[in-house]
């Protein structure tokens, strides 16, 4: 199951503050762990919102509203998705991570994603079927 | 303690054993030298993590702390084994030496690269000393952190069958001695295919399970994709395991799209691209352009990889580019020659090429003894033959097609194209 891991905003990251040497160093490391468990997908850092935008939906019409937004709380300063077996696995790998708001006392948000249909009704389409017995010739082949 | 914390408890404990066994029974297989003892050594401090913890809670770091807990029973062990020697050989004093040799070389190994015993522990995994069964068995259980219980019911085979198979297998490595190391020079290819089979059977048998299956069937795809890409990091060097983390990336890409509502495979050209997972297929096409960089091009995963890629890139089916999988497929078949590959070459350069190109190597597949009861040779035949405009010719291709296939589904599929063919003629 795949997981997004969410770092909440704060007002550095609001101000467009770049994070330490230190912590972008230990970031690094960590991402570096996750990619050689096989875990991490994708990761990355967002701008501030001063750089971004929202699209209110009213009906037919559409309004564009510029940031900065204000409640920096609700709002996401980068993340991560993650393939792991359970929340608990997310939740211990998402332990493990440094503080990436030193000084404060950051949340950080896990969501599961959906995946309803994720390797569930599986069955065999014809061409895959052709690639799987590719598979098995070239393991004939191995054992010749 | 309530039951629900004791639940909480428990499935940390199973999710701290996921993350931290391959690295734990690596450390230990360096120390003691013997994957076997390794694992007892890992197992023993994991029942003390799951008698403690729930007093205790969990740790801040629990890796650590079953590092610690598996450390100095592996130190009793060597002090026992020094103690055994003394008492039958009566060596004296050589004990205390012994022992002061053993620690500080087990704290060493610990502050180690542990990458790198991870990597020698999958090649232990699978060594070809040991059959397939027990490869894939032994990996899955000291890399992937299954239990023996779910590696059995992910492969449909009885628990003591596959408990045993794990038992022999280790046997078997601590009788042959083999070596804890990454292998070197043409020995590491040789030993790294042996991986990279043992990764996509999992993956395969991922694949192939049908509705209604244990759900740890299809999750085998998961933990084939794990393995693969750690390997590819651990191995980074490695063009082919870039290619089958590729290949697996790809794949795994479409698994929304290709069954319908009621369980029914879609054909690659007709199911809906937009249900393809584009971050994974983002991932393989990264996969396979590292592989190519590496040199790999030509490899059997990189160019399966690569066949899978140019279907990954049209957006729609009619932007496919078949000439290139025709080409990918004349290649495959220069470095894994079989039937197989030159039936799938037939229908590339059938649609690339038109539809007498592919006719003409179909019809050199016919005397093919190994495709003689292949429903797939008598199927694209008919296709063929259909594009042509043959449809009296193609209607028996696919009545001798839905003869051949043991799957009821397909059967009623090739049955239904007859009555159609036979229709146009």
């Amino acid at each position: 199951m795949r997981f997004m891991v969410m770092v909440k905003a704060d007002k550095n990251s609001e101000a467009g503050i770049l994070p330490t040497e230190e912590l972008l160093t230990a970031m690094g490391k960590y991402n570096e762990e996750l990619v050689r468990a096989g875990v991490m997908l994708a990761g990355e850092g967002l701008q501030p919102t001063s750089k971004g935008a929202r699209v209110k939906f009213s009906g037919s019409k559409r309004t564009v509203i510029d940031g900065p937004f204000t409640e920096t709380k609700e709002l996401v300063a980068g993340f991560w998705i993650i393939q792991v077996k359970s929340k608990e696995e997310a939740i211990e790998w998402v332990k493990r991570a440094p503080n990436p708001m030193p000084g404060t006392e950051p949340e950080i948000e896990i969501r599961q994603i959906f995946s309803p249909e994720d390797f569930g009704e599986a069955f065999t389409p014809e061409l895959r079927e052709a690639e799987k017995r590719i598979a098995e010739g070239m393991e004939q082949n191995a054992k010749k | 303690m309530t039951a629900t914390n004791h639940t909480t408890i428990s499935r940390t404990i199973d999710a701290v054993w996921r993350i931290e066994s391959a690295k734990l029974i690596a450390r230990l297989t360096r120390m003691v030298r013997d994957v076997g003892l390794a694992e007892d050594l890992a197992q023993d401090a994991l029942v003390a993590a799951l008698e403690r913890w729930p007093n205790t809670g969990v740790p801040d770091n629990p890796g650590a702390w079953l590092m610690a807990t598996a450390k100095h029973r592996a130190i009793d062990l060597i002090r026992r084994d020094a103690l055994h020697e003394r008492k039958t050989a009566e060596i004296g004093h050589e004990m205390e030496s012994t022992i002061e040799r053993a620690v500080p070389d087990l704290d060493a190994a610990i502050d180690d690269n542990v990458g790198d015993d991870v990597l020698r522990l999958i090649f232990i995994a699978c060594h070809p000393i040991l059959s397939m069964e027990a490869r894939v068995a032994l990996t899955l259980r000291l890399l992937g952190g299954l239990t023996t219980d779910e590696i059995a019911r992910a492969f449909l085979v009885p628990e003591p069958t596959i408990a045993q198979r794990i038992v022999r297998a280790k046997k078997t490595l601590s009788n042959a001695r083999i070596p804890f190391e990454v292998p070197r020079g043409d020995d590491l290819t040789a030993r790294v295919a042996s991986v990279l089979q043992v990764i996509y059977l999992v993956f395969n048998e991922g694949y192939s399970a049908t509705a209604g299956d244990d759900w740890l069937r299809p999750a085998l795809c998961d933990d084939a994709l794990r393995l693969g890409r750690i390997l590819a990091e651990l191995a980074s060097s490695e063009a082919e395991a870039h290619g089958l983390v590729a290949l697996m990336e790809i794949q795994a890409s479409r698994s929304s799209a290709r069954v319908n509502a009621t369980g029914e495979p879609i054909l690659l050209l007709d199911q809906d691209r937009g249900r393809w997972n584009q971050l994974l297929i983002h991932r393989g096409l990264d996969a396979l352009a590292r592989a190519v960089q590496l040199g790999g091009a030509r490899g059997v995963y990189t160019l399966q990889a690569a066949i899978a890629a140019c279907h990954a890139r049209a957006r729609v089916a009619s932007e496919t580019d078949w000439a290139r999988i025709a080409e990918l497929y004349r290649a495959l078949s220069e470095v894994a020659a079989s039937p197989i590959v030159e039936l799938n070459r037939a229908v590339a350069v059938g649609m690339a090429f038109g539809p007498d190109a592919g006719l003409a190597l179909v019809d050199a597949l016919r005397a093919e003894p190994s495709l003689a009861r292949y429903h797939l040779l008598p199927s694209v035949r008919g296709d063929l033959l259909m594009k042509l405009g043959r449809g009296t010719e193609a209607r028996e291709e696919f009545e001798r097609a839905a003869g051949m296939t043991k799957n009821a589904r397909e059967r009623e599929l090739l049955r239904d194209r007859a009555r159609s063919a036979a229709a146009k003629d």
